[in-house]
């Protein structure tokens, strides 16, 4: 085959693999919408959607279109976006790290996090001024300079980062336990530990609007990495005989991960196993080489995240359970058969 | 001169591990880098290979010096081949040398019928066309080794650099390994433990000891009865093999 025809090839195929991804996602999202105690049908979710865009004019029930465009659909399409980005950051956590157990909270981001959050709603820190997102998403990002300069400070490789990962999260725990047990009464400790299992519930349009900026982004900027991701299987040094700036392209990624995971957290808290699952299953699907894992990871997690969201808000009816849970419920029995599948394998 | 050393010092902490090593590589020659565990073998060649930094002394390829060159640069025409460098992905092993077209591809390019012939011919070169297809995961030993050659090929070096490739392979592997890279006309610079092997197959042999160089030359000249004692501390007799004409020791009992 000619080089422009394999080219051409490629491209329909990328195409095509693009728009099945999105049209997949968007049937998911719709599906979402639909769902709750006001079912909608997916027909006006769609109508809903193009008369806003000022495609078609079809007469809707009000109610129902203030359902879908102030509440649903926001929430649905930022679930897609955490979802997408902590599949993301997961992946690329595990191969610069090479650890199958790399996510995205390893280098202590959730655990910061929550200590930005309590110093807010518990200290009080800002006077009111400051938002619990803000004061997550500082915390979060206190947490990743601490190991960063734990862990490069030296130059230090894939262990040194998890263990000064595992020692920040320890830090940041204990300040935050430490705060909830001696200034909070059990209505903030309870607001706490519900913020910190995930919630998609408030969040609007806004928050969608950063959100898709800073995972949109953040995709552009893996894929940009995706053949430099692939020469850290044999090791550091392995790529940096090929070539790599090894120290440049880990605190490029660190921090890439870092403000797509400390934007998730500080919006919708800790949602846990999708980063860790997600690029698992996406390796089983398309195999381990990025251009092709990284996409994979970012629709997948979507997918997964809508389809939790849902979940957490059909399981029981007229209450809505803690994201995390629901992934974790989900995430933990499909990461036993993959361990169980490794296990075979070695 | 393809690689040239001078006065190279490497300490980690107040340890010494390199203490002025000087030495040129012919282009095209077979250098085999020898000494016991500790002087400094696999600290030089990562010096050579440009992933570390000598704290004095300089590196020159074809009389540029290394600290001026990028590192995509140096990895167009120096391959280092790691020892037991593995990985947990599930990588087939034409993904694991296509690695090594990495450093000849800007961010932007695409794949190229040039990047394929070279995959190929590494392929090919390596003894692994056949195997082209299979997980890392179920590769041998000598296998994995043979793939990691064929990634630093299809570098298209000009110097090849190997940490003791024949460890842990069987006779035949270590053979058939020592064959393939004397048969390549490009430098290579290869560190290793068995003595007979290497006076069989190198053009020139360095002998390392505590961090610095003992002595240089054909294996004629450097392998001798008084370098095994003082170097190696064993006993042992050598002649000139009946077979191939190359030095050979017999070690005593």
């Amino acid at each position: 085959m000619t080089e422009t025809g394999r080219s051409i090839q490629g491209l329909l195929v990328l195409g095509a693999s693009v728009l099945a991804s999105l049209a997949l996602i968007a049937v998911v999202v719709g599906i979402s919408v639909g769902i709750g105690d006001l079912p909608i049908p997916l027909s006006t979710t769609f109508a809903a959607v193009t008369n806003r865009l000022g495609w078609t004019a079809v007469e809707l029930n009000r109610i129902h279109e203030t359902v879908i465009w102030d509440y649903r659909l926001s929430r649905a399409l930022v679930a897609s976006c955490c979802g997408a980005g902590l599949a993301l950051s997961g992946a690329i956590m595990q191969s610069l790290l090479r650890n199958p157990l790399a996510e995205p909270y390893v280098l202590g981001i959730s655990a910061g996090a929550s200590t930005g959050a309590v110093a807010i709603v518990i200290l009080g820190v800002g006077a009111g001024a400051v938002t619990l997102s803000v004061g997550a998403f500082a915390g979060a990002f206190a947490a990743f300079l601490f190991v960063a300069l734990l862990s490069n400070g030296t130059r230090g490789g894939a262990d040194r980062t998890i263990l000064a990962g595992v020692a920040a999260s320890q830090l940041f725990n204990a300040a935050t336990s430490y705060v909830v047990t001696t200034s909070g009464n059990a209505q903030q400790a309870r607001d706490v530990m519900f913020w910190l299992l995930g919630s998609f519930g408030g969040v609007r349009w806004p928050e969608f609007a950063l959100v898709s900026v800073v995972v949109g982004f953040g995709l552009v900027i893996c894929l940009f990495y995706a053949r430099v991701l692939d020469t850290f299987a044999f090791g550091d040094e392995s790529a940096a005989a090929l070539g790599v700036d090894v120290g440049r392209t880990r605190i490029a990624l660190f921090a890439l991960t870092a403000v797509m995971t400390a934007t998730i957290v500080s919006m919708v808290g800790t949602i846990g196993f999708v980063g860790l699952v997600v690029p698992h299953a996406a390796r089983f699907v398309v195999g381990p080489l990025h251009v092709r894992l990284l996409p994979a990871c970012a629709v997948l997690g979507a997918i997964f995240m809508v389809l939790a969201d849902i979940a957490s808000r059909a399981l029981i009816p007229q209450q809505v359970l803690p994201i995390g849970v629901v992934t974790a419920l989900v995430g933990v029995p499909v990461f036993s058969i993959i361990l169980y599948r490794f296990q075979r394998a070695s | 001169m393809s690689i040239r050393a001078e006065n190279l010092v490497w300490r980690i902490g107040k340890k010494t591990i390199i203490d002025g090593v000087s030495l040129e590589v012919k282009p095209g020659l077979m250098l085999g880098l020898l000494g016991p565990n500790g002087s400094g073998k696999t600290s030089l060649l990562r010096l050579l290979a440009g992933l570390k930094r000598p704290q004095a002394g300089r590196i020159t390829l074809d009389g540029q010096d290394l600290k001026g060159i990028d590192r995509r640069q140096i990895a167009r025409r120096v391959a280092f081949v790691e020892q037991h460098a593995t990985t947990n992905a599930s990588l087939k092993v034409v993904d694991v040398v296509k690695l090594g077209r990495f450093p000849h591809r800007s961010m932007f390019s695409g794949w190229t019928l040039a990047d394929d012939a070279a995959v190929a011919e590494a392929l090919e070169r390596a003894g692994m066309t056949q195997k082209r297809n299979d997980p890392w995961q179920s590769l041998s030993g000598g296998e994995r080794q043979r793939t990691h050659i064929a990634r630093a090929l299809a570098q298209a070096p000009q110097e090849l650099i190997l940490d003791e490739p024949t460890n842990h392979l069987d006779i035949q592997h270590q053979i058939s390994l020592m064959r393939l890279i004397s048969s390549l006309s490009i430098t290579s610079i290869i560190a290793l433990h068995d003595l007979n092997h290497a006076a069989m197959f190198c053009d020139q042999l360095i002998i390392m000891q505590e961090g610095r160089v003992v002595t240089v030359g054909t294996p004629e000249e450097v392998m001798t009865e008084d370098l095994l004692k003082t170097v190696f501390r064993v006993d042992g007799r050598i002649e000139a093999s009946p077979y191939h004409a190359r030095p050979h020791i017999h070690f005593m009992r």
